[in-house]
């Protein structure tokens, strides 16, 4: 087992490496000159100057990916077009507000999920089963970007009661954990975790279906375990499973927030990249971007190995 | 009729074909049914606009911005610049259900290839293959299309080649794995034993029984492209205004919830639905062609 969580754990770089040469690729494949669309438009010559010594534009793409690699890794990201601030600092002052919004949201989306799978995966083809069915796929059909208008609409146009946009107060940028901030996180957190709540239940339904059918169910009544034994067997079973697709869901929040940022106005990753496209700032899409995928990718790695130490029946080698 | 005369000429019993019997248990599940007709109304609807007798969807008025659901010509009442949203709502179906079907439709033709390559050829091929394949999976989804099309800028097109290439690598995977777990049948070394060539193999043996499950793997896909296709526009990338497009509509009428909510939420409902369905439809014919994932 412990060389295959090294195996797995070397195998991150040349994903990561991956995933920086399509970040890298995207000012390239953005039409016109690349050295144009990373510039303000009212460079001075200096300023030219610096870029194109920054990003090598003069030289063979491989030397300026090496380059724009070794930048990123110290952590520089280069500079916003549009406020002239270095992404790095932008882009982690919203990562944090982007994880707010998605810690919520897997708080009140996964314990949903696994409940109800759990109950219509136990109760097959009865009444629950087929409401649990119709609110999942429900959950993944809607596009959470106009549910998050609808709650909009009901809880705040219509009712009053919590607030539409924003992460805080007057337009406040930085988040607290008070009763204040609470407020304004609970209609997109809510928004957001309907997609993983039902992706969650689906899974978790057709796992216990699964594992129920399977004959050691059959020996555990036999041998005379009462409801309540045989459950922990199928919660153990079901487990591994259930926790890869939760941690998948976790990093997909991460970057699926976006659209429900924007509807929100709330101040993390997705409401940036919408002002980096609106304002075409390159370097910041770019950057967000990068930070975003790699810490996919930190959440995948971190998933296969949990899932690694708690399922006896990988024994990888 | 046709029955009839055959059973004269011909009195043998005749077995169903598998797509025959995938027909049948399709129909016989009510749900899927019922979304595959109403999903084929929308598609009708979209084709045929032109024909249906409805207001100009791009003509406008300010004296007639933001009318209610139910107001005497205008069924669906009118955006925030006057515009017929009963005629936009039909209209838009045209771009959103295109550009939310053809990335899906270029990936399934991509991704099979390449997966089929992949996995019968296997050793290095594979290998490079899906290593790329690894790459591209360590984005979200929403965030490479997001990124692709941010990159390349607004447009239909641009929005056609970001969502292929979001979906290219989850085919190519599922192709991949099926045809793989194939190409080790017996039936296949026996092929491979008499003689027959690697492309005669793959094309007579082998894809029959890979393009079931991918094809049902790419139907399952449809309804996040469409949402994804529908959500670059509501972004600002993919349509451009004044084109009807219920992604690009739902975000002009995001202003207006304050005035007349019920109406700017329309666009939404529309994508909800056809979401709905392409899933229901999908799942289906998942389990008419006794496809397990």
């Amino acid at each position: 087992m412990l060389a295959y969580l090294l195996r797995r754990l070397v195998y991150v770089v040349p994903v990561a490496l991956g995933v920086s040469l399509i970040c890298f690729m995207l000012v390239h494949i953005a039409p016109g000159d690349p050295l144009v669309a990373v510039m303000p438009l009212d460079a001075t010559a200096e300023q030219e100057a610096e870029m194109r010594a920054a990003y090598g534009f003069d030289k063979p793409l491989p030397v300026q990916f090496g380059l724009w690699v070794a930048k990123a890794a110290t952590g520089d990201l280069g500079r916003s077009i549009a406020t002239g601030r270095p992404v790095a600092g932008e882009v982690m002052t919203a990562v944090g507000n982007t994880l707010v919004l998605a810690a919520a949201a897997s708080l009140i989306g996964f314990p949903l999920g696994l409940l109800f799978g759990f109950v219509a995966g136990y109760f097959r083809d009865t009444g629950v089963d087929r409401a649990v069915t119709a609110l999942a796929i429900t959950g993944v059909s809607v596009p959470n970007y106009w549910l998050g208008m609808v709650l909009v609409i009901v809880f705040s146009v219509t009712l009053g009661w919590l607030p539409a946009m924003g992460a805080g107060p007057g337009g406040s940028r930085d988040w607290g954990w008070d009763a204040e901030h609470l407020r304004y996180l609970v209609l997109p957190a809510v928004t957001l975790a309907v997609v993983p709540m039902g992706i969650v239940a689906r899974t978790v339904r057709a796992l216990v279906g699964d594992i129920l059918s399977q004959e050691f169910v059959q020996a555990l009544y036999a041998k005379g375990l009462m409801h309540g034994g045989v459950l922990r067997h199928v919660v153990r079973n079901a487990a591994p499973t259930a926790l890869a697709v939760m941690g998948l869901q976790l990093g997909y929040l991460l970057g699926g927030s976006i659209l429900i940022e924007t509807v929100f106005n709330w101040p993390g990753t997705g409401f940036l990249l919408s002002n980096a496209i609106f304002q075409r700032d390159l370097p910041l899409l770019q950057g967000t971007i990068l930070v975003l995928a790699l810490f996919f990718v930190a959440v995948n790695l971190l998933v296969d190995l949990a899932q690694t130490v708690i399922d006896p029946r990988i024994k990888r080698t | 009729m046709a029955v009839i005369t055959e059973s004269i000429v011909a009195p043998v019993e005749r077995t169903q074909g598998y797509w025959s019997g995938v027909a049948r248990r399709f129909r016989r599940d009510p749900v899927a049914a019922g979304c595959a007709v109403l999903l084929l109304l929308l598609i009708l609807a979209a084709i045929f606009a032109p024909y249906l007798g409805l207001a100009d969807p791009y003509a406008g008025s300010m004296a007639r911005r933001l009318r209610r659901i139910g107001t005497p010509g205008f069924p669906l009442g009118t955006d925030e610049l006057g515009r017929d949203m009963l005629a936009r709502l039909v209209y838009g179906g045209r771009l959103t259900l295109f550009l939310g079907i053809t990335p899906v439709v270029a990936a399934f033709s991509i991704g099979t290839v390449l997966g089929l390559v992949a996995g019968y050829v296997g050793g290095r091929t594979n290998t490079v293959i899906m290593r790329l394949v690894d790459v591209f999976f360590a984005f979200p989804s929403v965030l490479l299309a997001i990124a692709i099309s941010g990159a390349l800028g607004a447009g239909i097109v641009n929005s056609l080649v970001s969502l292929t290439i979001v979906f290219v690598p989850p085919i190519t995977r599922v192709a991949e794995s099926v045809t793989a777990s194939v190409r080790s049948l017996d039936y296949v070394d026996a092929a491979r034993a008499s003689g027959a060539g690697a492309f005669t193999i793959v094309r007579v043996h082998v894809l029959g029984n890979v393009l079931g499950p991918i094809f049902v793997y790419a139907t399952s896909l449809t309804s996040v492209s469409m949402i994804l296709a529908a959500g670059l526009s509501f972004l600002g990338l993919g349509v451009k205004p004044p084109e009807p497009e219920w992604g690009l509509m739902l975000n002009t009428l995001r202003t207006a919830i304050y005035i007349n909510p019920w109406v700017a939420a329309l666009p939404g409902l529309m994508i909800f639905v056809t979401s709905l369905c392409l899933n229901l439809v999908s799942d289906g014919l998942r389990s008419a062609m006794n496809v397990r994932d």
